[in-house]
């Protein structure tokens, strides 16, 4: 019985913790609630999880009404993997907040934050678990709204600008997808996902459909921050405080992509998406444009978070173009990378919030001798940044690989290169930055390691880096069962 | 094509097009809030006409009629326009922090003053104009 509920139970949990958060006499009380709603969250997607694997898809019709009607929420192979890494990296994230939080925002504003960041954490699991279309434009404003706050709280005024351009961009995508969806509805009469799928054929052929399409992907693409409109994003991440921009960085975009994937294939379908429209030339091109642009950009940033938010845009491209290719190894390397992309940037941006609380600052030049002065964060830093490039044995490596193999088995050979330069120019900015953390310090410089509630965490996530790139049940196993489940006989 | 007929899209289109006019072109970050507003008040009016059924009455059950207009776009953009307010509030809100922060709501001279910020020591994070989003 309560297994039925529990989808909803995701959602719901930590949308009622928010507000209670507020209420919380002290900023220590409403981090606790946080992290306890955050882990309730994630032990609920690990059983999903779990179900889904043994049983197959769990739907849950809200107040009863069964669909059309009402709204579901559906559980398959593709959203459980999704939600099992948003909850986990919040929670993770959540467990280095409160002393990095304690240092870049006041006490007073702290129950906001939590308050905030518990908004945002509902809102990307609504949009993962719903079926229904409008529903999802719903929950993607939930999370969009709360982020631009959480991001607006960073110590630099820089975050406020950052955050109304983000707050610009992200509202006309947005605006975009209800576009898309009122399309659907207007030629289907139906909002349900499963049910807009059964009647669009009926339809497909129009220039509504058409534009549907177009709305719908290039809203997400605001979201995804899909080259070329992924202009929000550096600054973004760059000036919200430290664990927001691990927790954004690692899901946001995430669920953004799951949501235009569960678009492209569960409703329009791979026949219109990729046969009848041009859909994988176009975003072949964008994915490499970003692969290659981004990546060289990154090269030359000084600031450090800037570097791996140029980064992310970088990976994102990845991501794209296992859709692009939209074959099921395509679509399996592109679900892995979402995953294992979570991982290691949640570990780089973990790394550098013990960087910012120990020396205050992640311009490249300051972190001279780093790896004297404060040898965990370097090591969780190293692992989690060749994990970015793609060294075997780590995360990266198994879904830059499947990538590779799935660009070859398309004939993309031409892709494949440009995927393994791509790597050649992460290995260059990630390596100008070891570089340096790696040179003798300052002759004063004193060994100032940060704490072990900041370290733990960055740790847990570079471990997994490791564990992921050896042990790849769960992330490429699942990977493939979703690819499977999305595109059913095409392969 | 009957445009006429379509009087409805034909609003919509101009109130969306005049909407992302304002927010691309307008430097004043309150004015692109506007914009933004004018933006998806577009939407609503879509969703708002797509709901029309021809010769439908309104959808209060009573004696005498059989044909509805749909209600159910119409609940949707509720839940739209509650999102849009909420998008407003949020945008005038940080507008008013950027104005304390840098005394200006013009994007020109916020930029200017953000690239000052560069030989600033007490700005600890680095150059906002680098890259290729400058």
């Amino acid at each position: 019985m309560i297994d039925e509920q529990l989808s909803v139970l995701a959602v719901v949990a930590p949308l009622l913790a928010a507000p209670l958060c507020v209420l919380m006499p002290r900023a220590r009380w409403s981090w606790l609630l946080a992290l306890v709603a955050s882990v309730a969250c994630f032990a609920i997607s690990v059983r999903l999880f779990v179900l889904v694997q043994s049983d197959g898809m769990i739907v849950t019709p809200l107040g009863g009404w069964a669909a059309p009607w009402g709204i579901e929420y559906r559980v398959d192979p593709v959203n459980s993997l999704v939600m099992l890494i948003v909850s986990g990296i919040s929670s993770v994230c959540l467990l280095s907040a409160r002393l990095s939080i304690n240092k870049e925002i006041d006490s007073s504003r702290q129950p906001l934050f939590y308050t905030a960041w518990l908004l945002c954490l509902s809102g990307l699991i609504g949009m993962t678990v719903t079926g229904d279309a409008f529903n999802l434009f719903v929950f993607l404003e939930i999370s969009s709204l709360s982020s631009y706050v959480l991001i607006a709280m960073g110590r630099d005024r820089r975050a406020l600008t950052a955050s109304f351009q983000y707050l610009v961009m992200g509202t006309i995508g947005a605006t975009f997808i209800i576009i898309g969806v009122g399309f659907l509805y207007l030629a289907t009469g139906s909002l349900n996902m499963a049910d807009i799928a059964v009647r669009l054929p009926d339809t497909i052929a129009t220039r509504t459909m058409e534009s549907a399409l177009a709305f719908l992907t290039v809203g997400m693409g605001l979201k995804i921050a899909m080259f070329p409109l992924h202009l929000w994003l550096p600054n973004a991440y760059a000036y919200a405080p430290s664990v927001v921009s691990a927790f954004i960085a690692a899901t946001a975009t995430k669920v953004a992509l799951y949501a235009l994937i569960r678009f492209l294939f569960t409703i329009f379908g791979y026949q219109f998406s990729f046969v009848e429209m041009p859909l994988s030339a176009i975003l072949a091109v964008l994915a490499v444009a970003a692969v290659l642009v981004a990546s060289t950009v990154a090269i030359f940033e000084r600031d450090i978070k800037r570097m791996l938010a140029y980064s992310s845009v970088a990976q994102i491209g990845y991501m794209l173009l296992g859709i692009a290719i939209a074959s099921q190894a395509g679509v399996t390397a592109s679900i892995a990378h979402i995953f294992n992309h979570a991982l290691m940037k949640g570990a780089l941006f973990l790394a550098l919030a013990c960087v910012v609380y120990q020396i205050g600052s992640v311009m490249r030049d300051d972190l001279t001798g780093l790896s004297r002065r404060m040898p965990w964060t370097f090591g969780a830093f190293t692992i989690a940044s060749l994990s970015l490039i793609g060294m075997p044995l780590t995360a990266g490596f198994t879904s830059k690989w499947l990538l590779v193999q799935a660009a070859l088995a398309a004939g993309w050979w031409m892709i494949a290169l440009l995927v393994l330069i791509g790597s050649l120019l992460a290995v260059v900015y990630i390596w100008r930055v070891i570089e340096i953390m790696i040179r003798p310090p300052a002759e004063n410089a004193p060994r100032q390691e940060a704490p072990l509630s900041l370290l733990a965490p960055a740790w847990i996530l570079a471990l997994a880096n490791i564990y992921f790139g050896i042990f790849t049940g769960i992330n490429i196993g699942s990977a493939k069962a979703a690819a499977i489940w999305l595109l059913g006989g095409v392969s | 094509m009957d445009i006429l007929g379509h009087l409805n899209y034909w609003v919509v289109v101009f109130l969306m097009m005049t909407g992302f006019y304002v927010v691309i072109a307008s430097g004043n970050l309150v004015k692109k809030v506007v914009g933004l507003n004018l933006f998806q008040a577009s939407v609503f009016i879509l969703y708002i006409s797509m709901g029309v059924v021809t010769g439908g009455e309104p959808p209060i059950l009573r004696d005498g009629t059989d044909v509805y207009s749909n209600p159910l776009p119409h609940v949707l953009i509720l839940t739209a326009i509650v999102v849009g307010v909420a998008t407003t509030a949020l945008g005038l809100a940080l507008a008013i922090r950027i104005k304390e922060a840098y005394g200006s709501l013009e994007e020109d001279e916020i930029h200017l003053k953000e690239t000052e910020g560069l030989n600033d020591t007490s700005n600890h994070s680095g150059e906002s104009a680098g890259g290729i989003d400058g």
